[in-house]
């Protein structure tokens, strides 16, 4: 394999997403569909580009800068899915109001051809490269909408915020490089084991990368920004944020942690206890208080990847599988939850207030019994999706020696059951209230029905996706 | 004997859970009177099935029978395993029986969303079948949470006044039992290398190991009994949850405690109950003296029936957990048995009689809509048919001979003096308790004057309420006069359980 036909996927986005600049800005404002149509269509001839070549082991290219295996290519096809799929529920939400920014879909590819470069990382160059794309777009994105107050606050604390992020990692990173003399995670990886002098040094370095990560990831203590975007930024902007760049995030934490880092995994095991430990309690705690939909979500996000965490820091391989199955489930999840939202929205109100689901049951059965399964789910309640992301990551803590900690997260997640059943509450136990029905088309309807009811098929029948993920992860079994 | 092709027992579970979510679906396009009719249906063929399980059972032996193992997630070879035995066929039928009258109790009652209200009872007796017949923990426990969403919504939606605050306790702490449960299973898992039931109940643990999951089992089955002190949610959840609700809890759900520890915490953990038996038998006791005191002070009556339930569940552990005295103090496991049948007989038997109970609430509150004894008085005068049905369920739930109430009870008092007489004497207390809360009670609500207009206005029972009360009162005398033909069911399964206790974990560990 020659470099170029490595990155072939990440060059045919580039390519497609300028296309799709360049016409919106000619014919978008006239059709919109135009653009829809092209953004999506872009997205699958990349995944269809994707899934043509699974690599049989890791394969690097550009120097060993960037690399192709089968997580990397897993998870690219996960996140383009997701994409996919958030673009339709986008789609409704924008048709419904006058003003339609189209640089969405453009800026919406450019932070996903951010995740792909992230998740094939091989240098600590790449992977800031990476970031920063994914991250400048989504500042952007959250920033569109220009009128409202809340959402320019939102862009400003996550530029702030993000910028802060970034600048610890890279402060990390040129630690390690400084000690190491390398910025390839595949040598790092090597080095590492071979400096036991300077064994603080990398650890002092490694506490910057992994704040990076936990920025990303949206952990506790580096969580400020999770409430005050989500409810800040327009609903599938927040859609956006709260799925496929998780799974980039896990990508990135894969990547630093395990492939360049794994010399150092005692130290960041414990670091990972603290933030799950953190992330879990508050994320649940705080999330009861809440009175809008979007920022409660924001805390159960918060919650979730605290849990997700537990996967990681198992440090084994069917760990990181568990951790992967958790991130893409619980992506699938708050797709759903955020989509439920837009199909409440009317032109004129967000409809974020929990208020607004009151007696949802008998002004919209449907919509309500399918948020009904999302509330279950994310609660982890069988037999849904989200029941199996819990079992996985609990049972490699175990496994881990970690039953304690174990202990401790399914204490939390009673905690976190009880928010998700007052939603379940005032959709069918209270009375209805006067909120206005909105009108929705069938296609997201529809959309919103396979995506509920496939967390709920991935409840019934969990194992191929298991597979996946274990089969993604079966490099890192021990040798 | 039908054809073994056939899968029976998936087809108890998976008849009303699929017919329940398509009421659920579908259901509001039909008539009111097609959704019963169909729901009906579903419940009697599902009851017929579980008779002709019955009928094909062979009680010579403890084996698993009418198995059905197929791979479910292969990853970790996690199995869509099931089977039964004869502890767990009575309540499977239990539970296939009591659906029926709750349909037929819901008939006219309920006006409100009433496909998704058969519905839901549909999709729970399918998800309360699964977990008395699962083999793979792991296939358990995925039952066992499922359970509480069609009951978490049946209290919310039709229950009382204070629904909200009662579902939403009674899902919190049954879900705060079974976390811990999940957790305990997942360390089974890497003791034992499999999520099977069977290999569970084989691994070896040593004595710490033991005692920390079966707290953890306890927390689970110890909330869903209730024991006392995680009794709380029971009195709420009952008292808000419409008729049905109230006698799938009391008759079912309840029992899934007793049968957890009869399935799991007795045979994965025989050291660990041991060293624990102390632990149990108190909580027993303190549930049958102290929440029998509690009942008699109760001017609700569904809380007192609630109170009664709970006082009557604590003959089951007590049951359960003496065999640890009883075969130190006669040292032989055979006396122990009487002790384990007589739980089950009682659990059995409170499946019959609780329901009962709450369906003669049920029967006056349609009519008068109060469920204080204070507002009634003389009912007898009008409705003299339900006097009689309602006193022969009130003798039964006082435990007179030649009722169900009395055979578990009196087993489980008898096994309990060869422990200690202590234990004896102050469960025996509950036959003064018992008759002393329900028959006053009964003397209340049912003699005297006529108390009110309201009362005088009461009409007698219907043909539906009547056919109801009948099958149960026939169920519970049967129990009662010739309990011959449940003992026999499980009588092979219970020695098989208490051969498997009698063989202490820890001293093959020491071997090993």
């Amino acid at each position: 394999m020659n470099d170029i036909s490595l990155i072939i996927p990440e060059m045919l986005l580039l390519a497609l997403a300028c296309g799709v600049l360049l016409l919106d800005a000619f014919i978008g404002k006239r059709h919109p569909a135009v653009t829809f149509w092209c953004t999506v269509g872009s997205c699958l001839i990349v995944l269809g580009q994707v899934a043509s070549y699974v690599p049989e082991a890791a394969t690097f290219g550009f120097a060993g800068t960037f690399r192709v295996d089968v997580l990397g290519t897993v998870l690219k096809a996960f996140l383009l899915v997701l994409v996919v799929l958030s673009f339709f529920y986008a789609r409704e939400y924008f048709n419904k109001r006058p003003s339609v920014p189209s640089e969405y879909y453009p800026l919406a590819l450019f932070a996903t051809l951010g995740m792909m470069i992230l998740v094939s990382a091989n240098s600590l160059i790449t992977i800031y490269l990476g970031l920063e794309l994914l991250s400048l777009s989504l500042y952007s994105l959250v920033a569109m909408q220009r009128d409202s107050v809340n959402a320019s606050e939102a862009a400003m604390k996550y530029f702030v915020l993000g910028a802060l992020a970034s600048g610890m990692l890279l402060y990390g990173m040129s630690m390690l490089y400084g000690v190491a003399g390398t910025l390839d995670l595949s040598e790092l990886l090597i080095k590492v084991d071979h400096l036991e002098q300077q064994r603080l040094l990398l650890t002092f370095g490694l506490v910057f990368l992994v704040v990076g990560i936990a920025f990303k990831l949206g952990l506790v203590p580096f969580h400020m920004w999770v409430p005050d975007v989500y409810q800040g930024a327009a609903t599938p902007v927040t859609q956006f944020i709260g799925t496929a760049p998780k799974l980039a995030a896990f990508g990135m934490a894969m990547r630093l942690l395990v492939d360049g880092l794994w010399g150092l995994v005692e130290e960041w095991q414990q670091m990972l206890v603290i933030l799950a430990l953190l992330s879990m309690g508050v994320g649940n705690i705080l999330a009861i208080a809440q009175t809008n939909l979007k920022r409660m979500l924001a805390y159960s996000t918060i919650a979730h990847m605290g849990f997700f965490l537990l996967g990681m820091l198992s440090a084994t391989a069917s760990g990181y599988a568990a951790s992967m199955f958790y991130v893409t489930m619980y992506a699938l999840m708050s797709m759903g939850a955020f989509g439920a939202i837009i199909l409440l929205a009317s032109a004129h109100s967000e409809s974020d207030q929990l208020s607004d689901l009151a007696g949802l049951a008998k002004r919209n059965p449907w919509l309500a019994f399918m948020l009904m399964i999302l509330m279950f789910s994310m609660a982890g309640v069988p037999p849904f999706g989200g029941f199996w992301a819990k079992w996985f990551v609990l049972k490699e803590a175990v496994v881990a020696n970690y039953v304690w900690l174990a202990g401790v997260a399914v204490f939390f997640s009673i905690i976190g059951a009880y928010y998700y059943l007052r939603i379940v509450k005032i959709m069918y136990f209270d009375e209805p209230s006067d909120a206005l029905n909105s009108e929705t088309s069938a296609d997201l309807k529809l959309v919103f029905s396979v995506n509920t009811l496939a967390v709920l098929a991935l409840g019934v029948m969990p194992g191929a996706l298991m597979t996946v993920c274990i089969s993604a992860t079966i490099p890192y079994l021990p040798w | 004997m039908t054809s073994p092709n056939v899968p029976l027992l998936s087809l108890c579970i998976w008849l009303p859970i699929i017919g329940g979510l398509l009421l659920t679906v579908i259901g509001t396009r039909r008539g009111e009177r097609g959704v019963k009719h169909q729901a009906l249906a579903v419940a009697v063929i599902t009851f017929v099935l579980s008779v002709l399980l019955f009928r094909d059972f062979d009680a010579s032996t403890a084996a698993m029978q009418f198995v059905e193992r197929h791979s479910w997630i292969d990853a970790f070879k996690i199995n869509y395993h099931i089977g039964i035995d004869g502890i767990a066929l009575p309540l499977i039928l239990l539970t296939t029986f009591t659906t029926v009258l709750v349909v037929l109790a819901g008939w006219e009652v309920i006006e409100d969303r009433v496909n998704q209200y058969m519905g839901a009872f549909l999709v729970l007796e399918g998800f309360m079948v699964g977990v008395f017949s699962a083999l793979d923990s792991i296939l358990f426990y995925v039952f066992w949470e499922a359970m509480l969403i069609p009951m978490f919504l049946i209290i919310g939606i039709w229950g009382g006044p204070r629904r909200v605050y009662a579902t939403i306790k009674f899902f919190l702490y049954t879900f705060l039992g079974s976390v811990f449960m999940l957790v305990a299973l997942l360390y089974l898992h890497g003791k034992a290398g499999s999520f099977a039931l069977q290999d569970m109940q084989d691994a070896v643990l040593t004595l710490p190991e033991q005692r920390w999951i079966f707290i953890a089992f306890l927390l689970a089955f110890a909330v869903k009994v209730p024991m006392w002190p995680v009794h709380t949610w029971l009195p709420d959840a009952h008292v808000e949850a419409p008729t049905g609700g109230s006698v799938v809890l009391a008759a079912i759900m309840l029992k899934m405690g007793g049968y957890g520890f009869l399935r799991f915490s007795l045979p994965i953990t025989p050291d660990g109950a041991a060293s624990f038996g102390w632990l149990m038998i108190t909580l027993s006791l303190v549930a049958v003296v102290y929440i029998g005191f509690v009942a008699l002070a109760q001017q609700d009556m569904k809380k007192l029936i609630a109170y009664s339930s709970i006082s009557h569940m604590g003959f089951v552990t007590l049951g359960l957990f003496t065999i640890f005295g009883i075969s130190s103090a006669t040292g032989s496991w055979q006396s122990a048995a009487m002790g384990v049948e007589g739980a089950m007989v009682q659990m059995i038997s409170h499946g019959f009689i609780s329901s009962a109970m709450f369906l003669c609430v049920g029967v006056m509150y349609d009519r008068m809509h109060s469920r204080q004894i204070g507002d009634y008085g003389g009912v007898v005068n009008t409705m003299p048919k339900f006097a009689a049905f309602m006193l022969l369920f009130a003798m039964a739930n006082a435990g007179l001979p030649a009722t169900s109430g009395f055979v578990g009870e009196f087993l489980v008092i008898l096994s309990s003096f060869k422990a200690n007489f202590w234990y004896a004497f102050l469960a025996a207390t509950t036959l003064i308790l018992g008759a002393a809360y329900t028959l006053w009670m009964y003397k209340r609500v049912i003699f005297g004057e006529v108390r009110n207009p309201h009362v005088a206005a009461l009409t007698d029972l219907n043909g539906r309420e009547s056919f109801i009360l009948s099958a149960l009162a026939v169920a519970v005398l049967w129990l009662g006069l010739w309990p011959a033909p449940l003992l026999n069911t499980m009588h092979a399964s219970v020695d098989h359980l208490l051969h498997q206790v009698a063989q202490p974990k820890t001293s093959i560990a020491a071997y090993e």
